[in-house]
């Protein structure tokens, strides 16, 4: 494994009985980036960084993590790496203080640095004032934090994050980010799951798109979007929703790829313009529906994924239990 | 490797004695209930109280090291906090063992309590060394079926339920109140393949400072439960992360 190459995945793939959650599973992580795991619940994304961080064993296949295998070397890759799982799983009865207290004794902090190290994290993740309170007592936001805080409390190499801004409003949300941001400039990588395109888009230097258990494309944002921006890309807003009439707009528009982005808007990728105006606007007329507005849109990484998955982007605002994520 | 180990069985162990066993329910369960129990059965017939101490120390050891073994691995699996100490550079079977640990020191306090105010109240001398003995054994081996019997099943009210089956069977059949000797010959065979058994034995024995043969015998039968139970509950957790 090359110095630069931090974790290495070959063939990981992970059964639950007859489940087959990770299907296979290559790729690999560069020193000093924020890698992230796009897509959309169920994809495999947390199982991967349970397989990764000794949580699940592999059914099959291998990885390496800082040089380390994960089947035969876990407790050592423990040593040099947080994890922050998806939901915030300190204790409800200790204080924020001592959670940190407790995370610095189990990871073998030094005595003499214990103390510095949580009260400095208290600091930086803007919870000294709090350091008192009981972990039940803290905002969601200020659980995450603490959350973060103790995957750091013994310098890691490694950072994983699993869904780090799921269940935060959108100032707590937009807070953490910069705060990863800041963990990257200072060196430390980043490996991160997540079904927010924008924040992948907004995050990530390189994003592997997963889903049902695959990795379907792995790039840079930029260059994943760089695929779609080729092709044209046309928004169409109607007065009413379509959704029932998807699939006649779909049979008119052979060749290109129609995706709903809303009830009553419509992406359409690739094609000829004059014919897709053309079709779109027969559509319309035919079915008296009336076109509000159409835009020539610079592709994102959302479209970028509808191209790629050939995903409706609504699958991704689904949240785990079924819910819809609202807009962040 | 083993330092990490240790260090995580220790810190373990007492970051449970903070949030979990130091608290009233802990303590009644662990205290109150067997000494209300043998306060009982002492109402009734005042008269060879000595005789009930071995009972009420091994009821005492049973029932503090099991008062919350279903919330320290049961209610920690299902909010993810065992993930959490499993994510820490130590293996499973030293996250287990911290757990163990944690139930065990709560249950050396509680029986500290209840010997030394029976020794003193009842001017009892036992056998210091034999009764330390048996007491620390115990104390494993009965933390250590909590353990097992939480990891059996999901929920904590499941191994609250499982848990009471073998601690009320215990208190009738292992010679507690009454002697296993005088129990029907079937129940005398059920009796010899329960742990309690060999305490209340060896604390018998200890206060009676009689045979050391018969004690040795008894740690040595504990010993086994020790390892019987610990066992199949490493793998079982083990088998929840796989």
């Amino acid at each position: 494994m090359g110095n630069d190459l931090v974790i290495q995945a070959l063939g990981l793939t992970k059964f639950y009985g007859e489940l087959l959650a990770v299907d296979h599973i290559n790729f690999e992580v560069k020193r000093g980036e924020i890698f992230g795991l796009l897509g959309p619940n169920g994809a495999g994304k947390t199982t991967t960084i349970r397989m990764l961080t000794g949580l699940s064993k592999p059914t099959e296949g291998r990885a390496s993590v800082l040089g380390f295998d994960i089947g035969s070397e876990i407790v050592k890759i423990k040593r040099h790496i947080g994890v922050v799982p998806e939901i915030s799983n300190l204790y409800d009865e200790l204080s924020a203080f001592d959670n940190l207290m407790f995370m610095a004794q189990l990871y073998g902090v030094p005595r003499s640095q214990r103390r510095k190290r949580a009260e400095e994290l208290l600091k930086i993740f803007g919870l000294y004032e709090r350091k008192d309170s009981p972990f039940r007592a803290l905002s969601r936001g200020m659980k995450r934090a603490l959350t973060i805080a103790a995957g750091m409390i013994h310098n890691p190499k490694i950072l994983f994050l699993d869904e780090p801004t799921v269940g935060l409003d959108v100032v707590a949300a937009r807070s953490l980010r910069n705060l990863i941001i800041n963990l990257r400039q200072q060196g430390m990588t980043i490996f991160l799951t997540t079904h927010y395109l924008e924040e992948a888009d907004l995050l990530c230097d390189r994003v592997a798109i997963m889903v049902k258990g695959r990795i379907i494309k792995t790039g840079s944002p930029a260059s994943l979007k760089a695929e779609v921006e080729k092709e044209s890309v046309i928004e169409f807003s109607f007065d009413r929703d379509i959704s029932e009439l998807l699939k006649n707009l779909s049979d008119r528009l052979a060749g290109v790829k129609v995706a709903a982005v809303e009830p009553n808007k419509v992406r359409i990728y690739g094609g000829i313009r004059a014919n897709i105006y053309d079709n779109v606007f027969r559509f319309a007329k035919d079915k008296g529906i009336e076109i509000q507005s159409v835009n020539s849109i610079k592709p994102t990484l959302e479209d970028a994924f509808i191209k790629i998955t050939g995903l409706s982007p609504t699958i991704m605002a689904i949240e785990k239990g079924g819910r819809h994520n609202v807009a962040r | 490797m083993w330092r990490d180990n240790l260090r995580g069985i220790y810190y373990i162990a007492l970051k449970d004695m903070r949030t979990y066993y130091l608290k009233p329910p802990s303590v009644s369960w662990g205290i109150i209930f067997p000494v209300a129990w043998i306060l009982a059965f002492y109402l009734r017939n005042p008269r060879g109280f000595e005789e009930l101490v071995p009972g009420l120390i091994a009821m005492t050891i049973l029932f503090s090291t099991t008062a919350a073994e279903a919330v320290v691995i049961n209610f920690e699996l299902r909010l993810g906090s065992l993930e959490r100490l499993l994510l820490a550079p130590i293996s499973l079977p030293s996250v287990l063992l911290g757990k163990v640990l944690g139930g065990a020191i709560f249950g050396l306090l509680m029986v500290t309590v209840v010997t030394t105010g029976s020794v003193l109240s009842l001017g009892l001398h036992p056998n210091i060394p034999y009764l330390i003995l048996i007491v620390i054994l115990s104390l494993f081996v009965f933390s250590s079926l909590g353990a097992l019997l939480c990891v059996l099943v999901k929920e904590v009210f499941e191994a609250q339920t499982l848990l009471n089956l073998p601690r009320f069977i215990m208190i009738f059949l292992c010679g507690v109140v009454y002697p296993v000797s005088a129990m029907p010959k079937v129940l005398q065979y059920l009796a010899y393949v329960m742990p309690l058994t060999y305490t209340v034995d060896g604390l018998r024995h200890a206060f009676s400072a009689t045979s050391s043969t018969m004690v040795f015998t008894d740690a040595l039968v504990l010993m086994g439960f020790f390892v019987l139970f610990i066992l199949p509950a490493i793998k079982l957790l083990y088998k929840k992360f796989e």
